[in-house]
């Protein structure tokens, strides 16, 4: 019996494996995260760079407040080059600045911070990329507009003077 | 334009040739006293026709014939000679001749080097063989032809990927491919083997030769791709896991446990069903790499081009080769039969089992890293990537007990007769223990777990260097080889343990100063070269001793296509290396440096070439004796 049955097992197996495969073919390789403006802020734990505690993202985001996420690198030059505007966003006392940290290590994130100087209230440490999956991210630097904890608005790559004028604005 | 039309047509021939050969296979099988000679001359001139084939497209290459799709899409008139050459393989449809050539090559050689054997069995491993070499003649000419035209004939080609422009990466794609080709040689000979019912202590020592080169060049194929990553992609590591170094270390995986099954095998007659089932997992996965690779399920710097219907012609192909053999595994091979004797507990066989299931788990957790991703987007639309870290949980703890049983078990039969040896190993363990925790000391982070494994790995260490002095000449081969993977070990170990970064922003003339390194910015300078222009930044690093070295990294603008790449300056030295790249900063004057001392860097590629210098010898020690 034992015989008869291991061939059985073993070929309905690589009939699976052949199906997720063909499945995955039929799947677009390309991944395009889908813009989330208008959506609630994703609910996620996370852990922060500078203190040894797990957060919720609902600690995170109060109610009529406006916020804007950052999502960033040490190793990452284009954010070095929009760290200036956020410095400068930081000292707006209508918005909160959040960072997330994205695949970097503690001690270079710190370096960079120690370096350029820290704009963000709280810091998560994402060393592994899944909370920017969450937020739908395509890479970095990459930041978003929050009320209400609501997402406002997106911006992909790094912040500008006019984009920066934007969110000065719009958080009047 | 005629080099097209003769490659196009060599191709087609050496498909029909590839049918001719399965016709008289059959024949020849039915009433099979000598070796058709006719069967002899088709695979030569199938080799042959694709020799043919791969000069007339390595030729478009050269002279640059843009009406050939192929070269258009990736080579260029500035293009260095070399790397026009190079261009051959550095692309989809070019890498698929390669394959080819590689297949048609290995069957010739195995046939010619067979001479002795049963008739058979030679005819049914060129039938197995036939059935991948058509299969790949027909996807190649059905969904990646080489020799496709374009007309109106384009001036100028789109050039190739710069971070492809290396020379590492110029050797790397061949001796992968005679690494994974030389598998389905095995492949192949084993399914024969197992439908005659000839695996045997004899068929052992014939395909062991085939394991061994497979098996050292997929080792120097590897290595050459994690040379390639640490000098070219400027990222400052050796191994990213991948996807795609993912399915170059799975074959390697399934192919080292392969190499000790048939060492086994070919003194005792064990292990049979572990040696056929790991010949056609080797192959298998060779092909699903491919498979992953090709059709773009999987994105990496290797995806040539995404188009699912190659995507699904290997999907297809792979899993018929997959169901055949399972059919020929379960249907004709006969396990009881086969082992009729059961072995001791404490003896070299047992440890080679033990550490091949080892060897099992590191290559399943290899393949749920690199497939889960996709199971998990078709089942829940969710993309994620696994990374190192996954990697590294699972791998590292069961490396300690692998590498004890791979220190201890090439001594088992002695350690109940011979009790100055049991000394010995329980001496060196100690002296390995106090080593490491000398060394770790100093580090607070996971004392523990790096204690425990760099003990591990300097009593192998230890073990296999005292063998060189007390055994000789005798067991040469494994003991270089294992004294090459405890090195290896070491070194990645160490590696990771003292590596230190520094990164910063320089401006020309300013200098930057920590309490163990000072880098000066002494200069900057332009230069054009052929196909790109460079900017050359000269440093002067500055360690605690006073010791100034001079580094210049390089910015690389490439025109066709406009790319800009950063060349890492790596001063290389016995103990560490000095690694500086810089990256330029839009809009202002001043770079980012990185800055890294990476030790024991040329150990790990030392001790990867000595691992594949020990298979060499075991290689040729058999010839020898012959």
């Amino acid at each position: 019996m034992k015989n008869k049955l291991l061939p059985i097992i073993i070929t309905s197996l690589f009939i699976i494996i052949f199906i997720f495969f063909y499945k995955g073919l039929q799947n677009s390789n390309i991944y395009t995260p889908e813009t989330k403006i208008n959506i609630k802020v994703p609910s996620f734990d996370a852990e922060l760079l500078y203190e040894k505690k797990l957060i919720n993202s609902s600690e995170l985001f109060q109610v009529d407040k406006f916020y804007l996420l950052n999502i960033w690198s040490s190793w990452c030059v284009p954010c070095r080059q929009e760290h200036p505007l956020l410095m400068s966003l930081g000292k707006n006392k209508n918005l909160e600045l959040i960072g997330i940290n994205y695949k970097d290590t503690k001690i270079n994130a710190k370096n960079f911070l120690a370096e350029l100087g820290n704009p963000f209230k709280k810091i998560i440490f994402d060393d592994r990329g899944i909370n920017a999956i969450e937020w739908g991210a395509y890479g970095v630097p990459e930041s978003y507009l929050i009320k209400n904890g609501i997402i406002i608005k997106k911006y992909i790559g790094p912040l500008n003077k006019t984009l920066f004028n934007e969110i000065n604005f719009l958080v009047k | 334009m005629l080099y097209s039309v003769i490659g196009n047509y060599s191709l087609l021939l050496g498909l029909f040739f590839g049918l001719v050969l399965f016709y008289l296979s059959v024949i020849n099988f039915r009433n099979s006293q000598v070796l058709d000679t006719k069967i002899l001359s088709f695979t030569f001139l199938q080799f042959f026709l694709v020799v043919i084939s791969f000069l007339c497209l390595v030729l478009s290459f050269v002279v640059s014939d843009f009406s050939n799709e192929t070269v258009f899409n990736n080579s260029h008139t500035t293009k260095p000679i070399f790397y026009k050459i190079a261009g051959t393989w550095g692309n989809h449809e070019g890498s698929l001749l390669l394959w080819l050539l590689v297949l048609t090559l290995f069957i010739l050689i195995f046939l010619v080097k067979t001479k002795n054997q049963p008739i058979k069995y030679r005819i049914l491993t060129l039938v197995f063989q036939q059935i991948i070499i058509v299969g790949f003649f027909v996807f190649l000419i059905k969904t990646s032809n080489p020799f496709n035209h374009i007309y109106p004939v384009p001036t100028e080609g789109l050039g190739l990927n710069p971070i492809l422009q290396d020379p590492a990466l110029v050797i790397h794609p061949p001796i992968l491919y005679l690494g994974y080709v030389g598998s389905s040689i095995i492949f192949s000979s084993a399914l024969a083997a197992t439908s005659l019912n000839l695996v045997s202590k004899k068929w052992a020592s014939h395909i062991k030769k085939w394991v061994l080169s497979s098996w050292v060049f997929l080792t120097l194929g590897i290595l050459l791709g994690s040379i390639w990553a640490y000098y070219e992609l400027g990222w400052g590591g050796f191994w990213f896991w991948d996807p795609v170094e993912n399915v170059s270390l799975m074959p390697w995986l399934a192919l080292t446990t392969l190499l000790h099954c048939v060492l086994v095998l070919e003194k005792k007659l064990i292990l049979t069903s572990w040696v056929i089932i790991l010949s056609i997992s080797t192959f298998a996965l060779s092909m699903s790499g491919t498979f992953l690779v090709r059709s773009g399920i999987l994105n990496s710097v290797h995806t040539f081009a995404n188009d699912p219907e190659r995507g699904l012609f290997i999907l297809i192909f792979l899993f018929s080769l997959i169901f055949l053999s399972l059919f020929i595994f379960f249907f004709f091979h006969n396990p009881s039969k086969n082992n009729p004797s059961s072995f001791s507990l404490l003896s070299k066989e047992t440890a080679i089992i033990i550490n091949n299931w080892f060897m099992m788990y590191f290559l399943s957790v290899v393949l749920i890293g690199t497939i889960y991703p996709i199971f998990l987007d078709v089942l829940s639309s969710q993309k994620i990537s696994v990374g190192p870290p996954f990697y590294h949980k699972l791998i590292i703890p069961f490396l300690i007990p692998f590498l004890l049983i791979m220190a201890i078990g090439p001594k088992l039969k002695w350690i109940k007769s011979n009790l100055e040896d049991k000394i010995y190993l329980i001496a060196l363990l100690v002296v390995s223990i106090l080593l490491s925790i000398l060394i770790v000391k100093n580090f607070s982070s996971n004392f523990l777990i790096n204690t425990i494994l760099i003990s591990s790995a300097f009593y192998l260490f230890f073990i296999t260097l005292r063998d060189f002095f007390s055994k000789g000449f005798k067991n040469l081969a494994q003991n270089t080889a294992h004294f090459g993977f405890s090195l290896l070990i070491l070194s990645i170990l160490f590696n990771n343990l003292f590596s230190t970064e520094t990164i910063t922003n320089l401006k020309v003339g300013e200098t930057f100063e920590n309490s163990k390194t000072k880098i000066i910015f002494e200069n900057i300078s332009q230069k054009e070269e052929k196909n790109y222009k460079s900017i050359i930044a000269e440093f002067t690093i500055q360690d605690s001793k006073g010791k100034m070295e001079n580094l210049s990294p390089e910015l690389r603008i490439y025109n066709q296509p406009n790319i800009v790449t950063s060349e890492a300056d790596i001063k290389t030295t016995l103990l560490s290396d000095k690694f500086i790249v810089i990256n330029l900063v839009p809009n202002q004057e001043f770079f980012n440096v990185r800055y890294q001392v990476k030790p024991f860097m040329l150990w790990i590629w030392i001790s990867v070439i000595l691992i594949s210098v020990g298979g060499l010898m075991s290689f040729l020690k058999k010839e020898y004796e012959k």
